[in-house]
């Protein structure tokens, strides 16, 4: 008997450690080159760019409208609870305070992750399956300096930029919304607005928080890219990874974070 | 006579795994000539293609290109070292995100502060020689197989390599682009003074036009010499590759228990 639950928890620890621990192990030591091989993405900025636009500027739709409608439910749903107490001017510091601190990271994130996210993964993973890198390679080109930093640098610099157009375009969205459609008062809309949102506290806590998703979301989708099997399931499983993976990191790095800054544990 | 060998391959050993890919392998690629390594599917001759690139590491042996022992390199000096070396992919490779044109030029703007006017024109040049200048700016997705692969060889020969290295460049072609694709080989090599060891298994094509034969078989050289002494060659499974008979010292069937017991067993 205490063989058998012996001999249970060594299968599971073989599992946990190979499975797991093993690939976190060549992860980190992805990043480390990553950072290392980064002088071209920086020296050749354009190399950059150009992803900036492809995880960056090819996203802006989807962040853009998403944004609005999220803001408009804040609007519409904050209203409702505010105005119970009477305190419906406040709608303004709500929508603002939840899309700066939270909402504006965390949906930008998830969103970041499954649009660009998955596209650099599966770009990596077919240029892999397609002996794009080995040729690469064999013309004494690293690819990982060449192909992934600059993907993972543009994923890190689009992200922020994301998440403060996804913040903006909600407040828009909640100002349409409880300004225009419900009625609240305009002037205090943006007045408490104004008064209760901190520079220091909220909107650099939220930058913080969407590049830390930034760097989150692009090493696991360079990693996964590089690492996937170069047949069609080992990328489609890899880009699978890619989105279930970045979401799980946001959400819990955000209460990480969240913790950390502003409850001061 | 060392001097004169541009590649040589010494008492290699490989495996992947558990499994040993290549066993004690030797050859000698002479400068100048055309060498081709064939065999058939899975024999090892694209891991020994692999090994003399670089991209992996022998178990045991050396390997020197221009006199160095590639498997001692460091990163630096394998990269500086490929700089010299062409390679031509099974099927191309071609970065599918570039045009023809920045295919080609890839290598230059990599490795080179050359100015982008010199480039156009060198790029051009190369893309001359096979025949595609017209194509400079079509993307890889519309170019046809044929095409693409001849792109993929200008593409290497872009920094005029000492030693080229083709992986099954005959695979998937029709007959015209496959002549075109030989007559190319056996034309670069010459005009560019340069050394090239072909792996394939299309015997008709290869023993056109290569200078060597080295033959391989589980993993191991077999059987070497010119085209006309591989014709001639009594060794009977090189024979039967050689003439593809279906059944031979390489059997039709794949290791099976008995015929009649197994279709009597339920």
């Amino acid at each position: 008997m205490t063989q058998r639950v012996l001999e249970l928890m060594r299968a599971l620890g073989a599992r946990i450690v190979n499975a797991w621990i093993w690939r976190l192990g060549f992860a980190c030591r992805f990043l480390w080159l990553i950072l290392r091989e980064s002088g071209p993405s920086f020296r050749r900025f354009p190399l950059t760019i150009r992803e900036v636009y492809f995880s960056g500027v090819l996203s802006l739709v989807i962040i853009l409208v998403s944004g609005l409608f999220v803001g408009m439910v804040l609007g519409l749903q904050g209203y409702d609870t505010l105005a119970r107490y009477g305190s419906s001017e406040a709608l303004g510091v709500l929508v603002s305070l939840s899309l700066v601190r939270e909402l504006g990271p965390v949906v930008a994130g998830l969103l970041f992750a499954s649009r660009a996210g998955s596209a650099i993964t599966a770009e990596i993973g077919l240029m892999k399956a397609t002996e794009q890198l080995s040729a690469m390679e064999m013309m004494a080109v690293d690819p990982i300096a060449r192909v992934v930093a600059p993907r993972f640098w543009g994923g890190v610099l689009s992200m922020p930029l994301l998440a403060a157009l996804f913040s903006a375009m909600g407040v828009f969205g909640g100002y349409l919304v409880g300004v225009r459609l419900i009625g609240v008062d305009e002037g205090s809309f943006w007045s408490q607005m104004q008064a209760a949102v901190d520079f220091r506290e909220d909107i650099v806590n939220g930058v913080i928080k969407s590049f830390v998703f930034g760097v989150a979301v692009s090493w696991i989708a360079v990693f996964e890219g590089y690492d996937a099997p170069p047949t069609a399931e080992g990328v489609s499983g890899a880009t699978t990874r890619t989105v279930v993976t970045s979401s799980l990191a946001i959400l819990a790095l955000d209460f990480v974070l969240t913790a950390l800054m502003f409850r001061g544990l | 006579m060392a001097t004169s060998n541009l590649v040589e391959v010494q008492n290699v050993t490989f495996s992947y795994d558990q499994r040993q890919v290549l066993k004690d392998i030797n050859l000698a690629i002479p400068k100048g000539k055309v060498v081709a390594i064939m065999g058939l599917s899975g024999c090892g001759k694209t891991t020994l293609l692999r090994l003399i690139g670089g991209a992996l590491l022998p178990d045991q042996g050396e390997i020197r290109v221009a006199g160095e022992v590639i498997n001692k390199l460091d990163d630096e000096g394998l990269f500086a070292l490929r700089r010299r070396i062409g390679m031509l992919f099974q099927f191309g490779a071609l970065f599918t995100d570039m045009s023809s044109f920045d295919n080609v030029a890839f290598q230059m703007r990599e490795h080179t502060q050359l100015p982008e006017a010199l480039i156009r024109d060198l790029t051009l040049m190369k893309l001359q020689a096979v025949g595609l200048r017209g194509a400079a700016d079509l993307m890889p997705s519309e170019l046809s197989g044929g095409m693409a692969r001849r792109v993929a060889l200008a593409r290497s020969i872009a920094l005029d390599p000492m030693l080229m290295l083709y992986d099954e460049p005959f695979t998937g072609l029709d007959p015209i682009s496959l002549g075109v694709i030989g007559q190319l080989i056996r034309r670069l090599n010459d005009s560019l003074g340069a050394t090239s060891i072909v792996v394939t298994h299309d015997v008709a094509e290869a023993l056109e036009l290569v200078d060597y034969v080295y033959y391989m078989s589980a993993g191991k050289v077999e059987f070497q010499g010119t085209p006309q002494e591989v014709r001639a060659a009594t060794l009977s499974s090189l024979r039967q590759f050689v003439y593809g008979e279906p059944d031979g010292p390489v059997p039709f069937h794949y290791p099976a228990p008995d015929y009649r017991q197994d279709l009597l067993a339920q």
